[in-house]
């Protein structure tokens, strides 16, 4: 277990080695000299560019740069928005609480239209499973800005039951009302897997013998499921729950964009089309480390669930 | 154990293993698959033909009659500015294939080169490779596109070039399994006896053997590519307006459908989810055989 966890986390620090590498380096890789690159067109006043100069250390020898870049990172310290004139670690702390609200309130939608689903299927052969496994086939296949439109066009204009892009919610409840298209939207495009999952691990787990025992002693059949079936089939629901929840994080930049939801995706997206390069950085590489720390917290949990599971498989793939 | 399908991610950007299009297995005989197969073939045949065959100029503008619904003039009726939609879903599918075609085509020819020589040298060559191919796969496609966005500015370049890198160790780790499979299969012995070189024996046997696995998981990746270019499309990072594109498109139909105006956004979402759906039957459906013929 402790070899286990160590060469993860080496791995884990590897990663964000070469992803930080990556982000520092862009700067370098771009076309035209760094100043007139963070510039992107602003006017280059003596100022800006002796602020630029410094931002970046751009002053001294490449690694220089890199070690000082990476001291005041891990300091949480990313530099200035050039579009917001504002500390980049702040403008990121501000539009965190919606990012969280909807990538929680997608992974529970995720969680139950999936499990629900899966169950259904694999306790209803039949019409219902058949049903389940064509749906789950269609809405996999939709990327979820496809999913939005639709949703809007639906429930929203058609409907008027939920609003539509933009707004300013007041309040917890009204901003979990305004939510609730976008992570259906995430959730829908996200369930598909967990239910197709939830089901085969059913199905498993409903064709062994414990079961069959359990059924003999004259269990009821609700506790039958609970208990023998739904408990043992929770490893690989929860392997394929976490690879879905990293895969949310990645991308509620979309949802967050077609519903105008102010968060760090759509900060993101809007950094990159303004050339907000501080910000592009930091949120790339933030969004790297949660991606990664999520995928390396389920392989730690996952083994605990399930201990049938071996640490030392040959690993995905 | 394999408990979900080996590569593929949703939705742009789910590294690791995408679940995905697995789901579509069980629809993935008899007729859903011709059906899939013509189906793509008469996409290929329209985003071919697209100059010929649309009725429109896809980036004419005419103002005079804008968000005409279905007429028999516009058939899929036109979009804010007044183009013809069917003519501009027509061009679209030129750039709608094409950018999962060179994203496909490259991860794939990369992937195959690494995987292969992974396994067949081993060692320490198969760690480096190995570990190479883990970091890649660690970040995911849609953030290194948009990164490569940032620096080199929207267009199809980057996003195409980051796909291409991000989708590699898929393939890779894919071909590297299968060609360790086959690597230990008395023929490769036989042939080294005989005294063939070890480039000539994978090229000429090995790679033949693995080949179709490998054609049947591009078929697949080909849907999530075509996904993942479509929803930076849609960004605004991909395709430039005016340029006809399915993703584009779809982000420019947003504000009709604010006006009670579906089409313009609603026929390329169906384009997109068609096409992802019949390549995950066809790439199914060529798994599925190839399991059975090998068994």
């Amino acid at each position: 277990m402790t070899r286990f966890l160590l060469g993860r986390l080496l791995g884990l620090v590897a990663v964000l080695f070469a992803t930080s590498l990556l982000v520092f380096g862009s700067v370098h890789l771009a076309p035209g000299d760094p100043v007139s690159f963070l510039l992107h067109g602003r006017p280059a006043t003596p100022e800006a560019v002796a602020a630029l100069r410094d931002q970046y250390h751009l002053d001294d020898p490449l690694p220089v740069q890199y070690a000082k870049w990476l001291g005041g990172v891990l300091h949480g310290d990313f530099g200035r928005s050039a579009q917001y004139h504002q500390d980049v670690g702040a403008l990121i702390g501000s539009r965190l609480p919606g990012t969280a609200l909807l990538i929680g309130y997608a992974a529970l939608l995720v969680a139950v239209l999936g499990v629900t689903a899966g169950v259904l299927a694999a306790l209803r052969p039949g019409l219902i499973d058949r049903a389940v496994l064509f749906g789950t086939g269609v809405t996999t296949a939709t990327p979820s800005f496809v999913s939005a439109m639709a949703l809007v066009s639906l429930f929203s204009v058609r409907l008027g039951w939920f609003p539509g892009p933009g707004g300013t919610p007041q309040g917890f409840g009204d901003r979990l009302y305004h939510l609730t298209l976008p992570a259906l939207a995430l959730a829908l495009t996200f369930a598909g897997p967990l239910a197709r999952v939830t089901r085969s691990a059913m199905l498993d787990e409903l064709g062994r013998d414990h079961v069959e025992v359990a059924r003999a002693r004259g269990v009821a059949e609700r506790s039958v499921v609970r208990r023998h079936v739904l408990r043992n089939a929770l490893g690989p629901v929860v392997t394929v729950g976490g690879t879905l929840l990293a895969g949310l994080l990645i991308s509620t930049s979309i949802v967050e964009t077609a519903f105008d939801v102010s968060g760090i995706g759509s900060l993101l997206v809007q950094s990159v089309t303004a050339k907000d390069f501080a910000v592009v950085q930091a949120i790339t590489l933030l969004s790297v480390a949660a991606f990664v720390v999520v995928n390396l917290v389920v392989d730690i949990l996952v083994p605990l669930i399930d201990p049938r599971l071996s640490l030392h498989g040959e690993g995905p793939s | 154990m394999t408990l979900i399908a080996p590569p593929a991610a949703d939705a742009p950007g789910m590294p690791r293993r995408r679940p995905g299009l697995r789901l579509l297995r069980v629809l993935g005989q008899g007729p859903l698959f011709t059906a899939a197969v013509v189906l793509l073939a008469a996409l290929v045949l329209v985003a071919a033909l697209a100059p010929v065959l649309s009725p429109y100029d896809p980036e004419a503008l005419d103002l005079a009659s804008s968000l005409v619904g279905t007429t028999g003039d516009h058939l899929l009726g036109t979009d804010q500015s007044g183009r013809d939609i069917l003519s501009r879903l027509m061009h679209g599918a030129r750039t709608g294939l094409l950018g999962p075609l060179v994203v496909v085509g490259v991860s794939t020819v990369l992937g195959t080169v690494i995987g292969m020589v992974a396994a067949w040298r081993g060692g320490w060559v198969d760690a480096v490779l190995s570990r190479s191919m883990d970091l890649v796969f660690a970040v995911p496609g849609l953030l290194l596109a948009i990164m490569l966005v940032s620096v080199a500015g929207p267009g199809m370049t980057a996003p195409v070039v980051a796909m291409a890198v991000a989708y590699t160790p898929y393939a890779g780790r894919l071909v590297r399994g299968l060609a360790r499979q086959e690597k230990a299969r008395p023929y490769i012995e036989s042939y080294r006896v005989q005294g063939w070189s070890g480039r000539a024996i994978c090229l000429r046997h090995l790679l033949p053997n693995i080949a179709p696995t490998i054609f049947a998981q591009s078929a697949m990746n080909f849907g999530y590519a075509l996904m993942d270019l479509a929803a930076l499309s849609f960004l605004g990072f991909g395709v430039q307006p005016p340029t006809a594109d399915w993703g584009a498109m779809i982000n420019e139909g947003q504000s009709a459908i604010q006006q009670g105006a579906m089409l313009p956004a609603l026929a390329p979402s169906v384009c997109i989810v068609l096409a992802v759906v019949a390549f995950g039957i066809v790439g199914e459906g060529l798994a599925d055989r190839i399991a059975k013929r090998e068994r």
